[in-house]
């Protein structure tokens, strides 16, 4: 899906999605290392639970959301570093 | 184009005026202005609330407590026929206290209302651990709450959609986009111009344009003493349950999101939201709800109340032209079923009326 192009990366950074391990190249923001490494949906959407991934890679469109830290964040916009945990933002159950 | 009754006003007042005067068989036309009006129907909080309406007031009292009552089947009647989901929800609401000082002077008025009304109003006072029992989440600042068991909320947008949708299924004219200039007594009758529109004739008038009417008031001899009081809000994104029951500053949404408000500022007409006041929303729900620090605020908004002199709803029919009704009121969610219910027999001299002699704008002579 997708490939790499180009450079050789300098260095690897190592962290976990929903429990995963994902490697990534330093300097890859926290979305296209996860895309790298084959994941398309980062989460589901709190009102129909339909699946979401990384759409604009530019910090406009809110879809790659995961959680770090227990903040909701856009994973396009903070860099990949080792360590990092990683989930999905829950997806609220529908009141009565 | 001609109607029994002709109502100003689009928003959630003039539409349950509407929808409860089509049940009752009548012929009726909606004119509602564009969205550049101030649409307090599309920035409200969305409560339907019975706690600390009408706390010097008894009458007062006693209609919000009609209208939360009549609510459930309202709202089913609207759901049945939009086939929109209000999320009804009347399982009791707080209004949550800092300090056990306000709490306990909070506690000595709503006795106050209770004995004035020989026993019969529902409140209790929570401490800290009994409120901590109900709703695990709140702050260690919070010194406890009074619950009123008739408190609740809803979708208000779905529900200014639903009855938008039920007004036209019961063959209602809505004409939106075209603000009304101007109201004019004929005979009997009314002559109703509008902005690029063809001019209505009506039996009668219901001017229910919220803020509109301070300037189409006196076109039919009302005074409609009323002013705009700004109140802002916020919305954070959408989360895991954080709390069971809404409260009068903060309540948790069908869909998840956390909607922070209850500020009030007497500003004029400007419905702009500023940084202080959103700031100061968002420390004060912290400290009630100390989770919501980590929440990601999406969007904020400002819109106006129409209030009163006294905060009460204006219910008045003109002296001087019969056939024209004034009805206003800052709690539109609140009062939707009684505006789609008993107030309909007000409005179409039915033989059983309800009492509506304390809500006359004779009330402010002095």
């Amino acid at each position: 899906m997708f490939e790499r192009i180009g450079h050789s990366a300098t260095a690897q950074v190592r962290f976990t999605f929903n429990g995963e391990t994902v490697i990534g190249n330093a300097g890859d923001s926290l979305a296209a290392a996860l895309l790298a490494a084959g994941h398309k949906v980062f989460r589901d959407t709190p009102t129909t639970a339909a699946p979401r991934g990384p759409f604009c890679m530019m910090g406009s469109c809110f879809d790659c959301l995961v959680v770090v830290d227990g903040e909701t964040v856009q994973a396009c916009q903070i860099p990949a570093q080792d360590g990092l945990v990683v989930t999905s933002p829950p997806v609220p159950r529908a009141q009565p | 184009m001609e109607t029994e009754f002709a109502i100003i006003g689009g928003g959630i007042v003039g539409l349950s005026l509407a929808y409860g005067l089509l049940r009752r068989g009548k012929t009726v036309c909606v004119l509602d202005e564009g969205d550049g009006a101030f649409r307090a129907s599309r920035g409200n909080f969305g409560l339907v609330w019975v706690q600390s309406k009408g706390l010097h007031h008894p009458a007062y009292a006693q209609w919000t407590r009609a209208s939360a009552r009549a609510y459930r089947s309202f709202a089913d009647e609207i759901e049945t026929v939009s086939d929109l989901p209000l999320n009804l929800q009347q399982d009791g609401g707080y209004i949550i206290h800092m300090s056990e000082d306000s709490l306990d002077a909070d506690r000595k008025l709503y006795e106050g209302l209770r004995s004035r009304l020989g026993g019969d109003y529902p409140f209790e006072v929570m401490g800290h651990n009994a409120l901590k029992t109900e709703e695990p989440n709140i702050g260690p600042k919070v010194a406890g709450a009074l619950y009123c068991k008739e408190d609740g909320h809803v979708n208000p947008l779905r529900l200014l959609r639903g009855l938008t949708v039920a007004v036209r299924h019961l063959g209602g004219t809505l004409r939106t986009g075209h603000k009304v200039t101007d109201v004019t007594p004929q005979g009997a009758e009314f002559s109703i111009t509008a902005e690029d529109a063809a001019p209505i004739t009506a039996k009668k008038v219901v001017l229910a344009a919220g803020l509109g009417a301070m300037s189409l008031g006196p076109k039919l001899g009302f005074k409609a003493p009323i002013r705009p009081q700004q109140g802002q809000i916020i919305i954070t994104e959408k989360l895991p349950k954080l709390m069971n029951r809404p409260n009068v500053e903060v309540r948790q949404v069908d869909e998840g999101g956390i909607q922070i408000g209850a500020s009030s500022a007497e500003v004029g007409l400007n419905d702009r939201e500023d940084v202080a006041t959103i700031a100061g929303l968002a420390a004060h729900a912290v400290d009630m709800f100390p989770k919501l620090a980590r929440a990601k605020m999406l969007r904020s908004w400002a819109a106006l109340r129409i209030m009163s002199p006294d905060g009460l709803p204006i219910y008045q029919r003109s002296a001087r032209h019969p056939g024209a009704y004034f009805v206003t009121c800052h709690s539109g969610i609140t009062l939707a079923a009684a505006h789609a219910g008993v107030l309909g027999d007000w409005l179409t001299d039915a033989a059983e009326q309800p009492d509506v002699s304390a809500f006359g704008e004779d009330r402010f002579d002095v």
